[in-house]
């Protein structure tokens, strides 16, 4: 039997930085994983891939991942896309040393 | 050591050129991904979690003060302070930005370093003896033969595509530290009739399948090094599987054909392939050898090292843990351990780098080393220089007196900085090491080698670690499977496991139910962990980890 669909997220990397960045509604990327749109049908999913992966020179590593609806936007389902979204945990290095600086 | 000569300057300024122009052309879109991408892991640059991350080697592991000081003119000027140190003696920067990877290579070279073939199907960084040249049970150098394989194998035509991988490592001493029954090949010296030569070791490994290596060749003569080492490798490149990455490497042809099959047709190349070495490698090797010719150790009195001995009880147990016996006996090697308490294994801040280059400067002649156990060493200090060594370690965080012992772990990157990884493994040691801290019982438990990995490639080299812990992802936790047993010198062995995984909140009381168990098994103090399981086998440790699965049996 077919895995039912679960809502996915598109993310990548980005080419000059490295970091992690996420697909947006309106077609860009953004630094916040709240800001991903999530994406609830299968086939949308696919369409949306590709339109992300026109911009495969700027960005690096583009793919499909799980995520969960949340009271202030998409959250990860599994812990790699969690270490992901903050940064590692030994320093507060990443996206929660620019969080920590805002 | 080595100084690079106008040949070797000239060709990494061109590589690093060649490189800075690709990097040009892959931000103006001239090419793409997955152009770009083979060219950039030719020189080390990685694509992690969160960034880039640029592996740098350290050839066999040595450098000197000048160039321990780029690697941290690096880690502040295009990181962000600090660098990992890696078990196969490179260092890892985990926050460069691509832009900036060209001008930090060119820095590099300035000093005679780089990152080529720290990556890709290549033979990589050689590694070697931290204690060579130093070592009181050493035969002969390794370095000089390792600088030899270096620049064979740099830009060697035959062997950039191999089928995976390869890894050489070489020790000139009868106690193996530097892993070679782990390795693709390992290089032993032996001595016979009173001559030195090489004990050949192939097809081990850890990763996926962990296989300790099997003797090829019980003795080559020393000039045949370079023949013999291509004839293995034609054979590997032949016989190699490349229809499967997973059965890719060495070990794998090993064991499929044969210890004995592979002899008989490295043999049979060797013939051929030694006719066209003309002579020029053993020339080369003479020109090395007069870089790697040992300081000249200054005499003086142990006055100063004794007194402070005895006065002062905390010299005492880091002398007792961190130093390790040196041909000379008025000399110590010094291990400085960058594992302090509660740290990133492996991780040293731009300014510890510094002041372990001016240390080494002041009272080592100028030398320093990697270990594979992610420390630093300086192979030469005069005992009479060790107090006040002590005492500036003692400044910059460096004075841990915690070598070989439970909380000098090594641990790979992890799912904190690892693409690959399904688990982390940097938080799970720092917890072990505090816990121990907090119990006092480190220097009670003694010798004990805790290895960590966080996916089954194996680079925290658990396998070999008396307690391995590898970290998995079970249904999207993590997960922590345990091994026992595993030994990393000439002894070598691949840790048993011992059963189910232990979840990310129970791995550190698991360790220390292994422990208790150890402590209350041994049959004296002088009893090692590896030794008390080696006599009491997995049962009583099982029973120790598991103690609700023995109830139901019961
Ligand atoms: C960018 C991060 C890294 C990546 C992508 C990576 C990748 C891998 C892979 C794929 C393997 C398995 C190779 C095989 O069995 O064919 C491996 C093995 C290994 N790596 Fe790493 N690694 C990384 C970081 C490190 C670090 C930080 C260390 C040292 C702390 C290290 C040391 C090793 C060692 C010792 C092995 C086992 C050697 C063997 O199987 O022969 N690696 N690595
Ligand atoms: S063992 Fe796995 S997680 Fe650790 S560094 Fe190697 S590839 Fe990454």
């Amino acid at each position: 039997m077919p895995r039912p669909f679960t809502p996915k997220i598109i993310t990548a990397n980005d080419l000059l930085e490295g970091d992690v960045i996420y697909f947006t509604d309106t077609n860009g990327w953004s630094r916040e994983l709240k800001e991903a749109e999530l994406i609830e049908d299968e086939a949308e999913a696919q369409l949306r891939l590709l339109e992300a992966e026109k911009d495969a020179q700027h960005v690096v590593g583009i793919y499909l991942t799980d995520a969960k609806a949340g009271a202030d936007g998409p959250e990860p389902t599994h812990f790699r896309e969690d270490f992901r979204r903050t940064g590692p945990s030994n320093y507060r290095h990443g996206k929660q040393e620019a969080a920590a600086n805002v | 050591m080595y100084k690079y000569n106008d040949f070797d300057t000239a060709f990494l300024a061109e590589r690093n050129a060649q490189f800075r122009a690709q990097v040009e052309r892959r931000i103006d879109g001239s090419l793409t991904e997955d152009e770009f991408k083979p060219l950039r892991l030719m020189n080390g640059l990685y694509l992690q979690l969160h960034a880039y991350m640029l592996r740098v080697a350290i050839p066999y592991g040595t450098l000197n003060s000048d160039q321990m000081r780029t690697l941290a003119l690096l880690a502040e000027k295009w990181d962000k302070g600090y660098g990992h140190f890696t078990t196969r003696q490179n260092i890892q920067y985990n926050w460069p930005k691509l832009r900036d990877v060209p001008d930090m290579l060119d820095a590099l070279a300035e000093v005679g370093l780089h990152a080529i073939q720290t990556s890709g199907n290549t033979i990589r960084n050689v590694t070697s003896d931290h204690f060579a040249a130093a070592a009181k049970d050493e035969l002969t150098d390794p370095r000089p033969y390792a600088e030899l394989i270096r620049q064979w194998s740099t830009d060697h035509p035959e062997f950039q595509f191999l089928g995976r991988k390869f890894k050489i490592a070489i020790t000139g001493s009868s106690n193996d530290r530097a892993v070679t029954r782990a390795h693709d090949i390992g290089l032993r010296m032996v001595e016979r009739d009173g001559v030195a030569g090489f004990e050949v070791i192939v097809g081990g490994g850890l990763g996926r399948t962990p296989l300790i290596g099997k003797v090829i060749r019980d003795y080559l003569p020393q000039a045949d090094l370079l023949p013999y080492l291509e004839s293995v490798l034609a054979v590997y490149n032949l016989l190699g599987r490349r229809d499967n990455k997973y059965k890719a490497r060495i070990k794998i042809t090993v064991l499929e054909n044969g210890i004995d099959t592979i002899r008989e047709m490295v043999e049979e190349r060797f013939e051929e392939r030694r006719k066209t070495f003309d002579g020029t490698d053993q020339v080369l090797l003479e020109e090395i050898k007069a870089h790697f010719t040992p300081p000249k150790l200054r005499g003086g009195n142990l006055e100063t090292y004794l007194a402070a001995y005895d006065a002062d009880p905390v010299f005492r147990s880091w002398a007792d843990t961190n130093l390790a016996e040196h041909r000379d006996d008025n000399h110590a090697i010094v291990t400085i351990s960058i594992k302090a308490h509660g740290q990133t294994p492996g991780d040293a801040t731009a300014a510890q780098m510094r002041a372990m280059a001016d240390l080494a400067e002041r009272f080592g002649y100028n030398e320093l080393r990697i270990s594979h156990e992610q420390n630093v060493i300086l192979p030469h200090v005069h005992k009479s220089d060790l107090p006040a060594l002590h005492a500036a370690l003692k400044d910059h965080g460096l004075a841990t007196a915690n070598v070989g012992l439970i909380s000098d772990i090594i641990a790979c990157p992890g799912m904190d900085y690892c693409a690959l990884a399904t688990a982390r493994s940097i938080p799970v040691a720092q917890e072990i090491a505090t816990r121990f801290e907090e119990l006092k019982l480190e220097h009670e438990v003694g010798h004990l080698q805790i290895k960590i990995s966080g996916c089954i490639n194996a680079c925290g080299h658990h396998h070999v670690g008396h307690i391995g812990i590898l970290g998995l992802d079970r249904a999207g936790v993590e997960n922590y499977q345990i091994t026992l047993g595993g030994d990393a010198t000439e002894t070598a062995a691949i840790g048993t496991r011992t059963g189910p995984g232990f979840a990310y909140d129970e791995i550190v009381p698991a360790v220390e139910r292994l422990i208790t168990a150890y402590l209350s098994l041994r049959d004296s103090a002088e009893e090692t962990f590896l030794q008390t399981y080696r006599r009491v086998g997995m049962d009583p440790f099982k029973a120790a980890l598991y103690p609700e699965a023995q109830k139901k049996v019961a």
